[in-house]
This record gives C-alpha cells, structure tokens and sequence, in this order.
C-alpha cells in the first residue's frame, strides 16, 4: 500500500505552525491597531499575509511534503494572476484620471 | 465500473524519480500523473485552483474598482469598529472571526492526523468542534451584515461613510466567502458522521461513488477547510487592513 499511512505527520509540527498563525495574526491586528500608515503598513500586512498563507499551503495542506509534479501543477497557474493584476492598476489609474477630468473632482 | 482498489494503480513511493526530474517523470509516465495522492484530493486541488481564481478575480476587481473611485473609500477600521460599552474598539469583530478561523484549522488538520491513527473517536470529535467554530464564524458574519445594513445603512450601491462601490464589494466577497464557510460546515458535519459510523474503518462504499471510503477523505476535507481558512487570509489583508 503506497499510500497507506497517507501524510503522516508528528503533532509538534502542527502545534508549532498553528501557534504562529495565531502570532502573525495577532501582529497583522496590531498593525491597524497602532495606526502604522503609509508603506510601512502595506509592507507589513502583505509580509504577515505571505507567511501566514505559506505556513497554511506548506505544512496544513501539505504540499511541503507532496511531490513536485502535484505542488507545481497547483501553484503554477496563479502566477498568471499578476498578469491580471498589472493589467488592472493600469486600467484603475487611467479611470481614475478620467474621472478626475470628466467629474472635476479628482483629488 | 468495477470498484478498484487503489493501491494497484499507484506505484511504490521507493521506485519514483525525486524533485525536477520527478516532475518530467510524473507527466510523461502515459499513466495517472499525480502520484500517492488519491483521486479525490487530486480533484479536490484542482477545483480549489479554479476556486482560487474565481476569490483572485474578485479581489483584483476590488483593487481595480478602489483605484479609481474619486472619493475616498470608508475607512475598514472605523466602519467595523465595536464598542463593548466603552471605547470603539477598531477591527475587534474582524479579528475575533480570523482568531476563531484559524483555531478550526487547527483542530481541522489534527482531525486528519487521528484519521491516519484510526482513531476514530478523536477524529469525529476534532470534526465537530471544527464545523461548531465554522457555524460561529458565519453567525458573526450574519451579526456583522446585519449591523452594516440595518445601522449604518450600507446598500450595494451606495453608504454614508465614503464611496459607493464599498457595499457591492463588501457583500460579494464576505458573502462569497461566508458561502464557502457554510458549505465547509455541511461538508463537516457530513465526513463527522460518517467518521463517527465507522464508515471509514469498515471501508463501507459511498453513497455516490460506490468507491470504498477511508480516512484519506478527510485529508480530503480538510484541504477544502484550510482554503477557506486561505483565502480570509487574503481578504483581511486586502479589505479590512488595506
């Protein structure tokens, strides 16, 4: 059987990661809590939401431990989001001017 | 079709190629690609990708629809501000519900661990705190739809605190979400049943597929779980904290 024991893992593993999703929620929280702004702020959440998401993906749904043709076939494709996201932060900021100019009231 | 026990198909873990090489082996073997990994939580991984993309179009829709509003978007941590008799505390509700989010995906993936140990009470236990902290989540969300339509009179189309593009997104993608979360608990209480019969140690055929079932279902499970755990990451980050 080759996949008996199916992901078989020690339970330290798991505390350990869920101990630290708590943390860098906690830290996530107290960003907006000590009213940090400006890029600072951005920084901060995206770095807490990338390890938070990573820890979740790697260890909880263990793709850390499956085989690469099954993790890359899952994480590939939405590379292709930025695509999607670069498109758009062009497209918002010219609506944006545009609206400025039609509506007069771009600030 | 004939019912066919799986571990005929899959190959001895010793006999496949690791890393970049495995990749090439993988998929070009003229047999099934994703190996050790039972039909079901393939297909589980390629309907949360497709399901990534759908919460991905939403929230880049947001960003786009954000950037280019002339006035200027509520502020998250006022408009989801509680007060507890005192001071409004920012956020507080938000937080609360990411709090009780990750504790089930904490008791999620030990319910797959006592799966793999066949220990079938522990498993059927762990299931149902985790469905009973999911069904809190989505009651908090109900309570916090309520508070914004009702009190501070957000609609789809319009609200008092800033630009009118706010409610629409605000309701499609807490509500999408929020959907998923219920969906996860029904999906909960289902494999908790199952798990608590013995259907798993007994390897009873599935309503459905008439395949015999076993504890890889709820790896399986919890996969679908851990996303919606996944992608509140995602929305916190980008809608209440932005």
């Amino acid at each position: 059987m080759a996949h008996a024991q199916g992901q078989q893992h020690p339970l330290s593993v798991y505390i350990w990661v869920w101990a630290l999703l708590f943390v860098l929620s906690t830290f996530s929280y107290l960003v907006d809590f000590y009213h940090v702004e400006g890029y600072l702020r951005w920084t901060l959440i995206l770095i807490f939401m990338f390890l938070k998401a990573g820890f979740i993906i790697s260890v909880f749904m263990h793709i850390k431990w499956e085989r690469m043709a099954l993790s890359f076939a899952i994480l590939g494709p939405p590379t292709v989001l930025l695509v999607l996201i670069a498109m758009l932060t062009i497209e918002g900021d010219y609506t944006f001017l545009t609206r400025g100019i039609f509506f007069g009231t771009g600030s | 079709m004939a019912p066919q026990d799986s571990s005929t198909t899959v190959a001895a873990p010793t006999d496949l190629a690791p890393g970049f090489a495995g990749i090439a082996e993988d998929w070009s073997s003229d047999q099934r690609t994703f190996k050790n990994v039972p039909w079901g939580k393939a297909m589980m991984w390629i309907f949360l990708l497709s399901d990534t993309f759908i919460f991905s179009s939403f929230l880049v829709g947001y960003m786009k629809v954000r950037l280019s509003t002339t006035t200027p978007w509520p502020k998250a941590s006022e408009v989801f501000a509680l007060s507890f008799g005192g001071e409004p505390i920012p956020l507080i509700l938000i937080a609360i519900m990411t709090f009780i989010l990750i504790t089930s995906s904490g008791t999620m993936v030990l319910a797959v661990n006592y799966g793999y140990r066949k220990d079938k009470n522990k498993t059927a236990l762990l299931l149902i705190i985790t469905a009973l902290l999911g069904a809190s989540f989505v009651g908090m969300q109900a309570f916090e739809w309520t508070k914004l339509i009702v009190e501070e009179g957000v609609r789809p189309w319009g609200n008092p605190m800033g630009a009118s593009q706010f409610g629409s997104v605000f309701f499609m993608i807490t509500g999408f979400h929020g959907f998923h979360v219920s969906v996860g608990v029904l999906f909960l209480i289902l494999v908790a049943r199952k798990v608590w019969r013995g259907d798993y140690d007994t390897e009873k055929r599935g309503f459905f597929t008439s395949r015999k079932g076993n504890y890889e279902i709820v790896e399986t499970m919890g996969l679908y779980w851990h996303f919606v755990d996944l992608v509140w990451v995602f929305i916190f980050a980008f809608f209440y904290l932005w």
